[in-house]
């Protein structure tokens, strides 16, 4: 019996081993207070970052862990950010709850969504999610008087933090407060992938049809971890309105729910960190890319796309995580 | 009527059918406690749709399906598991990126009902993982609990069908030709374990290697075209005309 039980801690250190931080994930969150010091001058693309990689693990969380694929996430993404807009607009221009309510709507959007999702897969489910994300965009649109329609909402004002930091022009109040609400949705998301539900979203990845076979109510699991994804999701919506003020239609738009599934391709799904090492890519390659060609920069994110699927189809980050197990 | 307490499983009537096509015809079947009944039949013979039949992965047109004397018929597969129904699948129907030991862990994790919480971390259930390797070491998988699924030698895998099954602590035991694909040599010891399994588990297996089947069970149900063409134990199945007929026609046409 002695034996079994050391055997067994083995399988369980294996298990504890898996959660554990590790020093690439130190570095780069020690990393992430560079731009303070380095590129301030960057500090307004440095918070997009940080709300685009938020966007990102919610989608994540959904398609990388659950296999439920997407392409109009931007839905609640655009819920988020009109919520914590007009939540300000009507005088309340406290941040932080602005942003929990906003969370919280588009939690519940996602919640009652989420009955639909999980009753189809594969392309009906890429066509449900792609009709959603339109109809949303034009219930917008045509819902002027609340929305702004096509001008979106200006003049959103949000007090200072805590009622001490101010939102700056220079982006350093907007970054931290990004860069803070982006460590805690990753501390949580981390949590969460590695709790008894993240190892059943894995078991509905890997075989669906098993999940019924030991006993699982999986579409359960399924409506939770989108009502979930689509909380977060809201959260990173809310954060882009109070950081510039404005909501605009393109928060609801197809081509944030296409964008973010290409950050994530880019990075790597099911692994969280690639969520956000793709939206530093796509976000920086925009960047500098619409600056030298505001066009056509959309050719080359085109090309490294197909590069990244065909070369290294778990992303970059898989390329990378790869490449620290051969050289240990 | 007072259900048989001896008896675990029964099926009264079961019908299917595809089109015209009447894949399982009137099939009614006791599975008493303890058993180790074996299905058997030519290909096509509705098997395998009976297992989906009973498991609830399919739904019958009419008939009945009684789990220790309560009516499930109408009852989803997920709940016939949690009330002690499982079954294994005759292709592997596994995790392959997960390993045995998350595998194991995660069916242990869904019938204790505790699948759905994600704010507690996998590792703070010590129990269901204390459980599911004692699940694995039991087959012989201890040695690659932490080995991803997908680089598991087949026999492995086929074993881990069983595990997975196992962890949902069943009262009764459908397995779907569980040592389909495995060599000769490694059958024996796969039906060995399927032998060794405690008392309190019913089994019934589906499988075409008649030297398996005679060595393992203690009763015989033949399907043939859908329908039960005898119920006997193993000496009489052995020595029926009809029996012979169906197999000696079948080795005859194929």
């Amino acid at each position: 019996m002695t034996d079994a039980t050391a055997a067994s801690s083995e399988s369980f250190r294996w298990l504890q081993r898996r959660r554990r931080f590790s020093v690439y994930e130190i570095a780069f969150w020690l990393a992430t207070v560079v731009p303070f010091f380095v590129f301030p001058t960057y500090l307004t693309l440095a918070s997009q970052i940080a709300i685009a990689a938020l966007f990102a693990i919610s989608v994540d969380l959904i398609l990388g862990y659950a296999g439920i694929i997407t392409l109009g996430h931007a839905m609640l993404f655009g819920i988020g950010a009109y919520t914590a807009g007009l939540i300000s607009k009507a005088g309340w221009g406290e941040p932080l709850t602005g942003l929990l309510l906003a969370g919280g709507f588009a939690g519940l959007v996602g919640f009652v969504v989420s009955f639909i999702i999980v009753r189809v897969r594969h392309l009906a489910l890429i066509m449900i999610t792609l009709g959603l994300g339109l109809l949303s965009y034009e219930l917008a649109n045509a819902m002027e008087w609340l929305t702004g329609g096509t001008d979106g909402l200006q003049g959103v004002d949000i007090w200072p933090i805590f009622g001490t930091f101010k939102f700056d022009l220079w982006g350093y109040t907007a970054y931290g407060y990004a860069l803070i609400v982006l460590f805690i949705g990753l501390l949580l998301s981390r949590k969460l992938v590695h709790s008894a539900f993240g190892l059943s979203l894995r078991g509905i990845r890997e075989n669906l049809k098993r999940m019924p076979a030991i006993g699982s109510n999986y579409r359960g699991h399924l409506q939770k971890i989108y009502t979930i994804s689509a909380a977060m999701a809201g959260v990173a919506g809310a954060l882009l309105a109070q950081t510039t003020s404005t909501v605009s239609l393109d928060t609801l738009s197809f081509q944030r729910s296409a964008d973010v599934v290409v950050m994530l391709i880019l990075g790597g799904t099911g692994r969280l960190y690639g969520a956000i090492v793709g939206a530093i890519i796509f976000m920086v390659a925009r960047d500098q890319l619409a600056d030298m060609n505001p066009q056509y920069w959309y050719f080359w994110i085109g090309l490294l796309l197909m590069f990244v699927v065909l070369v290294t189809p778990d992303g970059i980050l898989g390329a990378l995580s790869r490449l620290a197990r051969i050289r240990e | 009527m007072m259900p048989d307490p001896a008896i675990v499983l029964r099926t009264e009537a079961l019908y299917k059918r595809f089109g015209s096509l009447e894949v399982v015809r009137d099939v009614s079947l006791e599975l008493p406690r303890g058993a180790r009944h074996a299905l058997i039949g030519p290909n096509g013979a509705g098997k395998t749709t009976l297992v989906n039949l009973i498991t609830g992965q399919e739904k019958g047109d009419s008939g009945r399906i009684h789990l220790d004397g309560a009516d499930i018929t109408e009852v989803p597969q997920a709940a016939r598991v949690r009330h002690g129904l499982t079954r294994t699948f005759q292709i592997n129907t596994l995790f392959p990126a997960l390993t045995p030991i998350e595998s194991v862990t995660l069916a242990v994790c869904e019938r204790e009902r505790v699948a759905g919480q994600f704010w507690r971390s996998l590792v703070a259930h010590r129990r269901a993982i204390d459980e599911a390797f004692e699940i694995l070491q039991s087959l012989g998988l201890a040695e690659v609990a932490t080995r991803r699924t997908r680089t598991l030698p087949y026999g492995q895998q086929r074993l881990l069908e069983i595990a997975l099954a196992l962890a949902t602590r069943p009262k009764v035991l459908l397995l779907d030709e569980p040592a389909a694909g495995v060599p000769k040599n490694e059958s024996m010891l796969l039906f060995k374990v399927i032998e060794a399994l405690p008392e309190d588990i019913s089994v019934l297996f589906i499988e075409h290697d008649m030297d398996l089947v005679f060595s393992f069970a203690s009763r015989i149900v033949v399907l043939v075209s859908g329908g039960v063409l005898i119920e006997a134990p193993p000496d009489v199945v052995r020595n029926d005309q009809r029996v012979r007929e169906v197999y000696l026609g079948q080795a005859r046409h194929g």
